[in-house]
C-alpha cells in the first residue's frame, strides 16, 4: 500500500508540474460553464413559454433538474470523452519512452502497485475536475430550487464513468511507447464506447439489449435522473477493474515479449 | 554475489545473447566490456530482472533472478544506459521517490537522500529541476539513484558514455569509491575505463563470453587493449568497434 501511494504522490506532482493538470481542468471548466449558461438560456425560454401559456394552471412547471441538470450531465460525459484521455494518455507511455519505466520495474514493486499507484493518481486529478464543476448545479440554487439528489447521483456517475474512462485510457497507454498513439487511440476507443448503443434499434434481440448494457451513456442515465442503480455501479467498476487489469497484463507482456 | 550461468536471451529472430557463464565476487569491480551491439545491455537487463531470459539462470546477491525476482531487485541498484529521471522533479524529491519505492524505511529516507547526495557531489544542485542538469550531472543523479539503498550489487550500463573527459574521470572516481562496499558491474566499450577502476573484466562479443580474468593477471603480460583486439578480431565488427574506443 504504502508504495501505491508513493506511485500516486509523484503522478500528481507530475499532473500539477507539468500544466497537464490545469490545463485539462481549465478546458474542461471552461466547456461545462458554456454549456452550462446554453442550458440556462434553453431553460428560460421554456419557462417564458410557459408563462404565456392560457392553462398553465393546469400543467407543471417545466422541471428544473430535468431541464437543466440533466442535460447538462449528459453533455459533460461527451466532454469526457476527450478529455479525459488527455490525462491518461501519458501515464504509462511516458514512462516508457523515457526509461522510467525501467527504473519502476527493476525496483521491489509489482505491476500491481504501480498500475494502481497510477491509477489512484488520475482519480485524484478527475475526482478534483468533479468537484470543481459541481459548483455549476449548485448555482441553480441561488435562483431556483432543484431537487438536490439527483445532482449528487449524477455527479456520482460522472466521476464513475470518468474513472472507467481513465481506466481504459490507462491500459491503452500501456501499449505503446507514444503519447500521441496512445491519446488517439483512447479517444477513438472511448467514442465507440459511447456510441456502441447506436445498432441496437436496428439489431433488437439479444444483441440490442447486450449493446444498450455495455453503452455506458444508458448507464449513466438513471443515475443522472437521482436513481442509484446497482447494475449501472456494478458496470462502472466492472469497466475500471477490468481497465486495470489490461494495462497490468499488457505491462508484464511488455518484459516478456 | 553474481553467478551467471548459460545465460541466454533470444528475441524473436536474433540471439542477443547466446548462453553466456561468468561470475563476480563480493567487492569486486568488474568491467563488462565489448563492442557495441555486443549484447552487454540484454546481458544486464536481464541480471536487473528487466527482461526474463530465455533459457539458463543467474544468481544476483543469492538470489535466483526468475524464482526470487523481488529479492534480486531489492539487492541492487541500477542504472540503465539513460538515466531514468522524471525530468519535471528535483534532484531531491526524485531521490526521495527512489528511495521509497526501493523500499528504504521511512525514517531513514531522509537520512539516505542526503547521503546519496553527498557521495555523488550533487548537494549543490538538489533543489535543481532534473531537465535543467547537464549530462554529466544527470549521470550522477542516475548513480545517486542506484547507490540510494545502499545494495550489495549496483550495475551500470555505460555510466561515463558521452560525458566530457573532465566528467568521466569524476564518474570514474565515484565508481572506484564504490568498490569498497558493494560489488560492481560496470558495462562499457571504453577499455581505459576497465583498466583504470576495474579488477576483473569480462568480454563479451556477438554475444558469448570470450574472456573472463583478473586485471592483475591478464594473459602472458599483454594489454587489455592487445587482448580486446585478439577477443574480437576474428569478427566482421572488430574494426568498427575499436574505431569506437
Amino acid at each position: 500500500m504504502r508504495n501505491v501511494i508513493t506511485i500516486a504522490r509523484r503522478e500528481i506532482l507530475s499532473f500539477f508540474i507539468s500544466p497537464v493538470a490545469y490545463f485539462v481542468i481549465t478546458g474542461f471548466l471552461l466547456l461545462a460553464g458554456y454549456f452550462f449558461f446554453n442550458f440556462l438560456g434553453i431553460y428560460n425560454e421554456v419557462l417564458q413559454r410557459y408563462s404565456m401559456m392560457p392553462y398553465k394552471d393546469t400543467m407543471n412547471m417545466p422541471n428544473l433538474n430535468q431541464w437543466v441538470v440533466e442535460g447538462f450531465y449528459q453533455t459533460l460525459l461527451v466532454i469526457l470523452v476527450f478529455m479525459i484521455p488527455f490525462l491518461t494518455m501519458r501515464t504509462i507511455a511516458e514512462e516508457k519512452k523515457r526509461g522510467t519505466f525501467e527504473l519502476l520495474v527493476t525496483s521491489p514493486l509489482s505491476v500491481k502497485e504501480i498500475v494502481l499507484g497510477k491509477f489512484l493518481g488520475v482519480a485524484l486529478v478527475i475526482s478534483l475536475m468533479m468537484f470543481a464543476v459541481v459548483g455549476f448545479p449548485l448555482l441553480l440554487y441561488v435562483f431556483g430550487n432543484p431537487e438536490f439528489w439527483p445532482i449528487v447521483s449524477g455527479l456520482l456517475a460522472l466521476l464513475l464513468c470518468s474513472l472507467a474512462f481513465a481506466s481504459i485510457g490507462m491500459a491503452v497507454s500501456s501499449l505503446t511507447e507514444n503519447q500521441i498513439v496512445a491519446g488517439v487511440s483512447s479517444m477513438v476507443v472511448l467514442l465507440l464506447l459511447y456510441v456502441i448503443h447506436a445498432p441496437a434499434e436496428s439489431l433488437g434481440g439479444v444483441a440490442a439489449d447486450i449493446l444498450m448494457y455495455l453503452s455506458p451513456t444508458m448507464q449513466v442515465r438513471d443515475l443522472i435522473r437521482g436513481v442509484i442503480s446497482l447494475k449501472s455501479v456494478t458496470y462502472f467498476f466492472s469497466l475500471i477493474i477490468f481497465g486495470l487489469f489490461l494495462s497490468e497484463r499488457a505491462l508484464e507482456a511488455y518484459r516478456w515479449r | 554475489m553474481i553467478e551467471v550461468n548459460q545465460l541466454a536471451k533470444r528475441y524473436a529472430d536474433f540471439q542477443a545473447v547466446s548462453g553466456i557463464t561468468f561470475s563476480a565476487k563480493q567487492g569486486e569491480i568488474v568491467g563488462f566490456l565489448g563492442p557495441n551491439g555486443a549484447g552487454k545491455t540484454t546481458t544486464i537487463r536481464m541480471l536487473s530482472t528487466y527482461l526474463p531470459p530465455s533459457s539458463g539462470s543467474a544468481q544476483v546477491a543469492g538470489f535466483d533472478i526468475l524464482t526470487q525476482g523481488d529479492q534480486v531487485r531489492k539487492s541492487i541498484g541500477y542504472l540503465p544506459e539513460n538515466p531514468p529521471l522524471y525530468t519535471e522533479m528535483t534532484v531531491a524529491e526524485y531521490l526521495l521517490f527512489v528511495a521509497k519505492i526501493k523500499g528504504v524505511p521511512s525514517r531513514k529516507v531522509k537520512e539516505a537522500v542526503d547521503r546519496s547526495l553527498e557521495r555523488c557531489y550533487l548537494t549543490n544542485v538538489r533543489e535543481k529541476l532534473c531537465q535543467h542538469l547537464s549530462r554529466g550531472y544527470r549521470q550522477r543523479v542516475g548513480i545517486a539513484q542506484a547507490i540510494i539503498h545502499d545494495p550489495k550489487v549496483i550495475i551500470l550500463d555505460e555510466p561515463t558514455s558521452g560525458l566530457d573527459p573532465k566528467q568521466i574521470i569524476e564518474i570514474r572516481q565515484l565508481i572506484g569509491s564504490l568498490g569498497k562496499d558493494h560489488t560492481v558491474l560496470l558495462s562499457t566499450h571504453i577499455l581505459a575505463e576497465v583498466s583504470m577502476v576495474c579488477t576483473k573484466v569480462v568480454i563479451i562479443n556477438r554475444g558469448k563470453i570470450v574472456l573472463e580474468n583478473q586485471l592483475s593477471d591478464l594473459p602472458e603480460g599483454k594489454t587489455l587493449e592487445q587482448i580486446f583486439l585478439e577477443a574480437v578480431s576474428s569478427e566482421t565488427d572488430a574494426a568498427i568497434a575499436v574505431g569506437g574506443v
